[in-house]
Parts: structure tokens; C-alpha cells; sequence
């Protein structure tokens, strides 16, 4: 087990340092000079380049390069090209709305989805298995934004009780901090659910026709206590694949989402740094939801291995 | 049928939660389409500093008026010298800035000698260049000489640019501005508000209103969500598509306005065949400017046939010198040697009115033969290859600053526009300080452009915000960049 760790460890540290050179060679071709940007039109061409001696942005590609990552292993991230504080700073303050509203979506997601998916696989073909498959379809069809417009129209344009988007901090009122993430995270989870629902429904329909349940049926088992003591376990298996990719669609989607409720996360920064070409904030936060994602997936092989123990004894691949 | 008619019941009930107010508000929510990437007025050029800074926390020796016209600010008084060179200025007595340091004329030099560095960010470092010297007669006088005469003085030394800054907390502005206006900053929760308050110490008139929040919304549909789910009170300018529900609503008012921003067709004048008088003039005679304001701008703006904005007292309307006339246009290409028309591209920022504008102005230009084929850039892309690198057939953009006739007159901008007449012009205007004389030739300047036809002139773009009905005091135009915060008050 140890080694198994050991081995998808080293293979995501090397991702991380191949999608840090890949991000920043991206960002670096990109058109666009973030002193022009920050001085408009008016400017004129020595206050630009006065601005852009100040910013750092005159030296090498490669010497900007390695002084970033150089930079990141202790910790510090450099300045905001547009802001002026540290991207660490920034980036830290966002993650109070994005953590939540990404841990909460997920919860939400296998909470909605893996029961709603099991119910439908033990009545397989009757009017509940048709009418939630329906509603899935539904679900994985809706675009998280334009579903989030429909809950604020409902529940905070005409009913009132929650509040159409902002964020208070959760140090200032955290009901009201909870209660600014409940929309979002619902329109957020809903696709999500809708997948998850779909693919649990087909894992465990797969396993119930299993050679081993049916052992277990000759055994004397129940079919309700065969699929759960021995089905529902191996039909984690594709639902845990799913999971893990989810939760990067989770944080692509708190971009969009983010945007759609204003919150102060993650996802709104990058999008504002992308459009401002503070390139310095853009890279940082990329590489922290890489890190998250590939992180995830290191958990979700670990997760892999407790649930199935072939895959401890294999050889790592 | 019961649980609906409960849960009908106590939406009812919150609706009608905080009507009983008795004291009309003083605190306000403003919302904002595009957050400030910093608050320093005086090293950055987005117009969102200024929509929260400017004559609020910030403020220069003279103001800007909402007409547009030179009021006295830090500065009560002035002299101007016979030749124009020399501008005295009497500073009020006993205004502080907000972290309790006084302002007195050391302030001022120092706020000028910094705009005027050589290592200035000053995004309108061009518009100061004229300045010669900066002196501290005594605490509360200062004397400005110039290099030459500049009849905008007084109004470029009232501009968010210009604001005076002290040398305590200059360093800092970016992020704790620190002015003598009557509201200080208090908080900035990056990505979702700012707020301010009012400024106990203020010199001058207290404003009605105790509490501003600047809520950051960039979505267009989020923004009229929060406006009808009340979590904002009003927004200055928000998208002209939105209005219809608004007008519709006796909860909100439809505040609409004029802006200084001239919304053109840009050619490249230095480019063939743009380069060519007659293309130029075909062109304009195949735009239908109350099309184009219909679908880009959903009816609102002026129409207007040079650079000058309509609201001005100088303004004369050439809007006739090339009417819609295809068959004139069709006339002209082929005098010019495109008798079925010619290819070109359009590059587009990112904004509604450019690019929901391009698709009309290139359906109206395939009627004289012009194929354009339109390319959407970011607004980094089009800064790099239209507005620096000159690298464009044309564009759609709104110039929003006040007073920018002169950039014509600089045969390096990016309009490739290189016209000696007009440059003459331009540079007897600068000397030129008597009133009647100015008009005079800022009316020939005008004519000269829409003559020229240097860009296809479409639109003023107008101002057009969304406010509680029960709110007065909000400017209606837009003369400098800016939500001045002062009269704005709650009428119950």
C-alpha cells in the first residue's frame, strides 16, 4: 500500500511541474501588455514602459520562469501585476468561498445522486426508474449557470428568502455567509447529481446480474442483501472514478457559477485576472486548482485500492 | 394545495418585511459592473477607480461639474495670469485627510511633482506635461506655471488624475486610499464589495448618505436579479437591453443620460483603401446611424456626424454632411476604383455595442459591395493589435474621454489620420484662451473631421442607470468618469 502511495505520488508531482511550464509558456505567448492594460489609452509610451520596469515584466522568459517557481517552493507567489499584493494574499482570501462551495456541491452531488441512482437500479424498469432517468437526462442537459438564474428568479427575485448572490464574510455572520453559498452550490451540484445518478444506476444494474450475486442468492441471501453486502461495494468502483473527474468540473464550473451569484472565490479571480492579463495571478491560481485536482485524484486511487484490494497487491502501473 | 397556499403566504410576509421604515435611509448599495483592480485614481486609467473614488474619498483643486463645467473643490479661488501662463490657486482652510493629516499647498506640489516624474504611472501623464513649475507660495497658496497657454487647464486639474494626494499615504492609495473627500474607505472584500463611509472631519458640506457599498456584479442578467431581489439600490450605467423591465416597474426610475463617449467606426486612415478620400466618403454615405443605435444600444445615444459630443455648447451637428445615400456610396467606390466593393476585416472589443454594431455596420456596408469579415478580440488583444501595433482594417469603440478632439491631430495615433489642416487647426485652439475665438475654431475642427470623413461618426453613447425610485441626486450625464455620491439622498 505504502509503496503504491509512493509510486502515484512521484507521478503527480511530476504533472504538477509539466502543467507549470505548460501554463506559463500558454499565458507567456499570449497578446497583450498588462501595463498598457492597467494605463489605457491615453497613456503615454514612458509612463507604460515606467510601469512595466516597476512590474518586472521586461526581464527573460526563463529567468521570470524559475524565479516563480523557485518562489512557489517557499512559499511566495510574487505581486499581483494589477492589484499590488501578494498573489499568495489573493489567493488565500478566495479560497474561504470556494473550499465551501466546492466541498458543499460535492456532498450535494453524491448525496442527490447515489440514492436517487440505487432506487432506480433495485426498481429498474418502473415508473420511478423511468421518471428519475428522465429527470437525469434533464439534469445532465441544464447548464449550471442558466440553472442558477432560474433558483434566484424563484427563491430570490419573487420569494425572497435568499439572498440573489454577494458574500458575507463567514467571520462577519456566518448564517449569512452559509446561507450566500446554498443557491450557488445547489446549481452546482445539480448536473453533477444528475451524471452520478445515471452512472450508479447502470453500475449496480451491471452487478446485479453478477455471477457472485447470484452465489450469494444460493447462499440464501436476499436480493436486497446480496446487492447491498456485496453490489453496492463493486459498483463504487466506476462511481468513484466519476467522483474524482467531477470534482474538477466542480471547480471549472465555480468559474462560471462564480461569476453568475458574484462571490469573492477562486473561479471569479482567475476569470477577472485572465481578463485584465495580470498574468503572474492567473498562473498561481491555475497551478493551486491543478494541485487540487490532482490531489483528488491521488485520493481517489487511494480510495480505488481500500475498495478493491487486488489493486494493492498489482505492481503500480 | 394547502402547502402552497403557506408557502404563498409567507413569501407575502417577507415582502412586505421593512416597509415601516420611518427616517429615510442614509446608507446605499450601488452596484458596478466591473470591480477596480485598484483604487489609486492617479496610476491607473479604468473608469471603476473613479466610480468609486472620485469626489468621494479623492479630490483635486477644481472639480467637474455634472454639466460639465469648472467648479471650485480643494482650491476656492483662483487667478490667471494675462498670458495664461500663470494660475494661482487659494486653498480652503482646514481640510484634513482622512488619516488626520492636513492639507496645505506641500500637498499639492507634491501631488504635481508626482504626476509629472520622469518615472510617472499617471495613465494622463500627456495632459500635465505642459506644466513648468509647482511652488508653495505660502500654506494655503500655490502657483502653477505652464509652458505654454492650455485652455482645458483648469478642467484637466478637476479630473480623477489630478485628485490631491499627501506624501504620508500616497504609497498606499492602491489599496487604503486616503483623500480629503467626504467618505472614507473602510473595507474592500476583493471580488464582492467596497464600502465607504463619511468622513466626520469633512470640510465641506456632509453628504446626506452615512454608508456606501459598491457591490462588483459583471454578469448583465445578475445584475437586474439583484436590483429586483433589492440586495442593490441602483446601478449608474448598466446595459440598455435591460431597461424595458425596469420602466415597467413604479419600484425603480430610469435615469438616462449623456456620455463623453464618441462611438465611431475607426478606419485606418495610413491603410489602403481607407487611405482614400472617396472609400471614406462611401462609407459614411452607407451608414444608417438610427439602425445601428437601435440594435447596438437599444435606441439609446445621439446620433453624431464628427467627434464632439451633442450636450456640448460647442457642438454643431454635421450628422447631414454625408447622408444615408447608397446609391451616392456606390458612386464613390467606383470613382474610386471598387466599383463592386472591396474585403476588409472589422475587429471588435468586447463590449455589446461593438459587437452587436458590427454585425449591423457589416450588413450595411455588404449593400455597396464592402465584405467585411468581423473578428472578436479580448480587450488586451485589441489594445496590442488595433490600438499599439495598428495592425486593423476596422474597428467599433467608444473614445469616452472628455475633450479628445486632439487626438486627431497626432499623425501616430492609431487612426493613421495625418492632415496638416487639422493639426493647424488643433495647435491655434491650444493658444487660443478667449471663449468666442475657441468655439470658433473647435466648430472648424469639427467640420473638418466629418468632412474628412475620418471615421464613420455613429453614436453618443448615453448614460443609462437604474435607481430606486426613491432616490434623488444621482448625476444624469456622465461629463467626466465618475458616481459622484454627494447630493445622492433618500426621500423617505
Amino acid at each position: 500500500m505504502i509503496r503504491f502511495a509512493l509510486t502515484k505520488f512521484l507521478g503527480l508531482a511530476a504533472t504538477l511541474l509539466v502543467a507549470a511550464a505548460i501554463t506559463f509558456a500558454a499565458l507567456d505567448i499570449l497578446p497583450g501588455d498588462p501595463a498598457r492594460f492597467i494605463l489605457g489609452i491615453n497613456a503615454t509610451p514612458d509612463a507604460v514602459a515606467a510601469l512595466r520596469e516597476q512590474l518586472g515584466l521586461d526581464a527573460p522568459a526563463l529567468q521570470r520562469f524559475f524565479s516563480w517557481i523557485g518562489g512557489m517552493f517557499v512559499g511566495d507567489f510574487g505581486l499581483s501585476y494589477t492589484q499590488g499584493q501578494p498573489v499568495g494574499q489573493l489567493i488565500a482570501g478566495r479560497l474561504g468561498v470556494t473550499i465551501p462551495l466546492t466541498v458543499i456541491a460535492m456532498i450535494l452531488s453524491a448525496g442527490i445522486g447515489l440514492p436517487i441512482g440505487i432506487l432506480a437500479a433495485r426498481r429498474r424498469g418502473s415508473f420511478a426508474d423511468t421518471g428519475l432517468m428522465v429527470l437525469a437526462q434533464l439534469g445532465v442537459a441544464i447548464p449550471n449557470f442558466w440553472f442558477g438564474m432560474l433558483l434566484v428568479l424563484l427563491f430570490s427575485v419573487t420569494l425572497r428568502w435568499l439572498p440573489p448572490g454577494g458574500f458575507v464574510p463567514w467571520g462577519e455572520n456566518p448564517f449569512a455567509a452559509f446561507a450566500s453559498l446554498i443557491l450557488p452550490s445547489i446549481a452546482l451540484a445539480l448536473p453533477q447529481a444528475a451524471i452520478l445518478a445515471r452512472v450508479m444506476r447502470t453500475a449496480l444494474v451491471d452487478v446485479q446480474g453478477s455471477d457472485y450475486i447470484r452465489t450469494a442468492r444460493a447462499k440464501g441471501l436476499t436480493l436486497s442483501e446480496a446487492v447491498w453486502k456485496h453490489g453496492v461495494r463493486n459498483a463504487m468502483l466506476p462511481v468513484l472514478t466519476i467522483l474524482g473527474l467531477q470534482f474538477a468540473y466542480l471547480v471549472a464550473g465555480t468559474v462560471i457559477v462564480e461569476n453568475v451569484f458574484y462571490l469573492p472565490g477562486l473561479g471569479r479571480l482567475i476569470f477577472d485576472a485572465i481578463s485584465a492579463r495580470d498574468l503572474i495571478l492567473v498562473r498561481s491560481s491555475v497551478i493551486i486548482l491543478v494541485l487540487a485536482v490532482i490531489g483528488t485524484m491521488f485520493l481517489t486511487d487511494l480510495a480505488y485500492a481500500w475498495v478493491d484490494p487486488r489493486l494493492r497487491s498489482r505492481k503500480a502501473e | 394545495m394547502a402547502l402552497r397556499t403557506a408557502v404563498a403566504a409567507f413569501a407575502l410576509a417577507l415582502s412586505f418585511v421593512g416597509i415601516a421604515d420611518a427616517a429615510p435611509r442614509t446608507d446605499l448599495r450601488i452596484g458596478l459592473v466591473l470591480e477596480p483592480p485598484a483604487l489609486d485614481p492617479t496610476a491607473g486609467a479604468a473608469a471603476a477607480i473613479d466610480e468609486v473614488v472620485y469626489q468621494n474619498v479623492f479630490e483635486g483643486l477644481t472639480r467637474i461639474d455634472e454639466t460639465g463645467a469648472v467648479q471650485p473643490a480643494l482650491a476656492s479661488s483662483w487667478d490667471v495670469s494675462a498670458d495664461g501662463l500663470s494660475y494661482t490657486f487659494h486653498l480652503v482652510e482646514g481640510a484634513t485627510f482622512h488619516d488626520g493629516t492636513t492639507f496645505d499647498a506641500d500637498d499639492v506640489v507634491f501631488t504635481y511633482g508626482r504626476i509629472t516624474a520622469a518615472d510617472s504611472v499617471n495613465a494622463q501623464k500627456a495632459l500635465y506635461a505642459g506644466i513648468d513649475s509647482v511652488t508653495a507660495v505660502n500654506t494655503s497658496t500655490v502657483e502653477l506655471k505652464l509652458k505654454g497657454p492650455d485652455g482645458l487647464f483648469l478642467f484637466n486639474v478637476g479630473r480623477g488624475d489630478a485628485v490631491i494626494v499627501a506624501p504620508e499615504s500616497a504609497a498606499n492609495n492602491a489599496n487604503t486610499p486616503i483623500g480629503t473627500g467626504p467618505f472614507k474607505f473602510v473595507n474592500w472584500q476583493k471580488g464582492a464589495d467596497l464600502t465607504l463611509e463619511q468622513y466626520a472631519g469633512y470640510w465641506g458640506t456632509k453628504p446626506a448618505l452615512t454608508k456606501v457599498t459598491y457591490v462588483f456584479i459583471n454578469d448583465a442578467a445578475a445584475r437586474v436579479n439583484a436590483l429586483l431581489a433589492g440586495s442593490i439600490d441602483g446601478i449608474n450605467n448598466t446595459d440598455a437591453s435591460t431597461l424595458p423591465v425596469f420602466k415597467a416597474d413604479p419600484r425603480f426610475k430610469v435615469v438616462v443620460g449623456s456620455t463623453e463617449g464618441e462611438t465611431l467606426l475607426v478606419q485606418n486612415n495610413a491603410k489602403a483603401p481607407f487611405s482614400d478620400l472617396k472609400v471614406r466618403q462611401a462609407i459614411a454615405h452607407s451608414l444608417d446611424r438610427a439602425e445601428i443605435i437601435a440594435g447596438a444600444s437599444s435606441g439609446y445615444g445621439t446620433p453624431i456626424g464628427s467627434h464632439f459630443p451633442p450636450h456640448s455648447k460647442d457642438y454643431v451637428d454635421l450628422t447631414g454632411t454625408y447622408p444615408y445615400d447608397l446609391d451616392a456610396a456606390r458612386k464613390l467606390l467606383a470613382e474610386a476604383g471598387y466599383p463592386d466593393g472591396f474585403s476588409a476585416t472589422l475587429k471588435l472589443p468586447p463590449v455589446p455595442y461593438a459587437t452587436v454594431g458590427g454585425q449591423i455596420v457589416a450588413s450595411q456596408l455588404a449593400k455597396v459591395g464592402i465584405k467585411l469579415t468581423q473578428v472578436n478580440l479580448d480587450w488586451n488583444q485589441w489594445l496590442t493589435d488595433v490600438f499599439t501595433n495598428k495592425d486593423y482594417d476596422l474597428t467599433i469603440i467608444s473614445h469616452v474621454e472628455p475633450f479628445d478632439i486632439g487626438i486627431y491631430a497626432d499623425p501616430n495615433y492609431y487612426f493613421g489620420y495625418n492632415d496638416p489642416d487639422f493639426q493647424a487647426i488643433m495647435k491655434q485652439l491650444n493658444e487660443t484662451t478667449d471663449e468666442a475665438a475657441r468655439k470658433e475654431l473647435l466648430i472648424a475642427a469639427q467640420k473638418r473631421l466629418a468632412e474628412q470623413a475620418v471615421n464613420g461618426y455613429l453614436f453618443e453613447l448615453a448614460q443609462t442607470g437604474v435607481w430606486s425610485a426613491k432616490l434623488e441626486g444621482m448625476w444624469q450625464n456622465a461629463p467626466v468618469e465618475g458616481v459622484v455620491l454627494s447630493g445622492i439622498r433618500w426621500t423617505e
